[in-house]
């Protein structure tokens, strides 16, 4: 689904990434952990467009993203119109949930389908419906964001990315701004997506959450990709020096 | 023609409401195209393109660094000189919007950047273009931001309006001036002609306050605190 290929990133004179390669396939739910400023949330703005990579290779589906061939064996960046058509199949997932204020909660989610997907507004709202009865929100359809808790509003936002019907998604520290008391709600709604068979990769802190859901930990620091293990071996045995320090820290 | 006189403003009034009607045409018209001009320019002012942003630049500054009257002089005087001959009031409208819309574009550039960058990568995420991200997601929060001192620019050019006069355009306060060179009354007749600016200014801006009323708190505390930090 999901090939990443020497990936690096640079702001400035700081790397950010110094060459990532991650495959994800479909239906795998990958979770990458590691401390913070060791590039995770890049991986996942990368994979998204929002950041163009400074070097490497990401094709999904088999397609490269953001460039495509020149036709004289070189490659070119792609067109907006064509670029946006492929970041609609990524759904993205924020930690700060980035609904828009000015629209109400069923708004938020039919917004993208009927202006991107050209999807006639009945059927949106139909579909909207049914993913807010899905994370328990129908009765708020009708809301504005502000007056929703943290919990709720970032189930809006899963709801939100899983309308365009993406191909997979990308959850970046979705519970990292919650109160502790909702986290629990919106990792039920990811754990039931796993569930279902949706292609996920997600940076989070919620050790004990990746170890439940996800199918690999990939672990990360300054940049790199140290450690790749199922969960059950990387968390007993972690074998880069690095990750155990990192989990003798957050254990 | 000791004391006040208050038959002379009876007698004059039809005049003077006469002048305040084209007062508020010319303010109209010339919000109209100050709207647009600031739209477009503010948009211009944050394109990727290089040569627009500065055209941009360009153009708020020439407009902010130089007199409305002696821009007014310039359409109306001055372009003869080079063969465009425009009528009083093209030349009024014109002086107006184009000096409007400078203000009214570096308004609408604060506000579009008040709008928090998350609230833009979640749409261009979901895979809406940047055009529509600006019309659907940007420019409403933008505008809802901006009604305050949206209001202050309105008022200002209602009032730059009686600049107009001095290029033969008998809006209220060129009304004023006949009717005082004429009744030799200038207290009764000034203040009434203050006293229809005000009452002019003041619907305004309860205008614009049912607008904010309207726009609501929905979201609004967030994006204003933005809006501080960039001094709006």
């Amino acid at each position: 689904m999901i090939s990443v290929r020497k990936l690096t990133k640079r702001f400035g004179d700081q790397e950010i990434l110094r060459g990532i390669d991650l495959e994800v396939a479909e239906r795998d739910v990958v979770a990458i952990i590691g401390p913070s400023g060791s590039g995770k949330s890049t991986v996942l703005r990368c994979l998204n467009f929002l950041e163009a990579p400074t070097s490497g290779e990401i094709f999904i589906a088999g397609e490269r993203l953001g460039y495509e061939d020149d036709g004289r064996g070189g490659q070119r960046r792609r067109r907006e119109a064509d670029l946006n058509r492929q970041r609609a199949e990524i759904g993205m997932v924020f930690q700060q949930f980035n609904l828009w204020p000015h629209r109400t909660v069923l708004e938020n989610i039919i917004e993208a389908p009927i202006l991107v997907r050209r999807q006639p507004p009945d059927a949106a709202i139909a579909i909207a419906r049914a993913l807010l009865e899905k994370v328990g929100l129908l009765a708020k359809q009708d809301a504005y964001p502000s007056t929703l808790s943290g919990g709720q509003q970032q189930r809006v936002a899963i709801a939100r990315s899983l309308a365009m019907q993406p191909r997979m998604l990308l959850l970046d520290e979705v519970t990292s701004a919650l109160d502790p008391e909702t986290i629990r709600e919106v990792l039920d709604v990811i754990k039931a997506l796993a569930v279902e068979g949706m292609t996920m990769l997600l940076v989070t802190h919620e050790m004990a959450f990746a170890r439940e859901v996800a199918h690999r930990i990939v672990f990360m620091d300054e940049g790199r990709i140290l450690e790749e293990a199922p969960p059950a071996e990387f968390f007993s045995r972690p074998q880069h020096a690095r990750a155990k320090a990192f989990l003798d820290k957050v254990l | 023609m000791n004391g006040f006189d208050t038959n002379v403003i009876l007698e004059w009034a039809p005049l003077l409401f006469e002048g305040l009607l084209v007062t508020i045409a010319f303010t109209l018209g010339s919000l109209v195209l100050g709207l647009l001009i600031g739209l477009l320019v503010a948009v211009a002012g944050m394109s990727r393109h290089f040569l627009l942003r500065l055209a941009a630049r360009a153009y708020v500054d020439a407009i902010r660094g130089t007199p409305l009257l002696l821009q007014l002089f310039i359409l109306y005087y001055g372009l003869p000189a080079a063969g465009i001959k425009l009528t009083a009031p093209v030349a009024g409208i014109l002086g107006l919007g184009i000096n409007a819309g400078a203000y009214l574009a570096e308004i609408f550039r604060a506000g579009i950047e008040a709008v928090p960058r998350p609230h833009v990568q979640a749409a261009r995420s979901l895979g809406m273009s940047s055009r529509q991200t600006l019309v659907r997601i940007q420019l409403p929060q933008a505008i809802a931001l901006v009604l305050p001192p949206m209001a202050n620019e309105m008022i200002s050019l209602v009032k730059s309006t009686s600049l107009i006069s001095t290029i033969s355009i008998g809006e209220l306060l060129r009304s004023g001036q006949i009717a005082v060179s004429i009744t030799f009354a200038p207290l009764e007749i000034y203040l009434v002609v203050a006293a229809l600016y005000l009452a002019l200014n003041l619907l305004l801006s309860s205008l614009v306050r049912h607008l904010e009323m309207r726009t609501g708190s929905r979201g609004r505390s967030e994006a204003n605190r933005t809006l501080q930090d960039v001094g709006v």
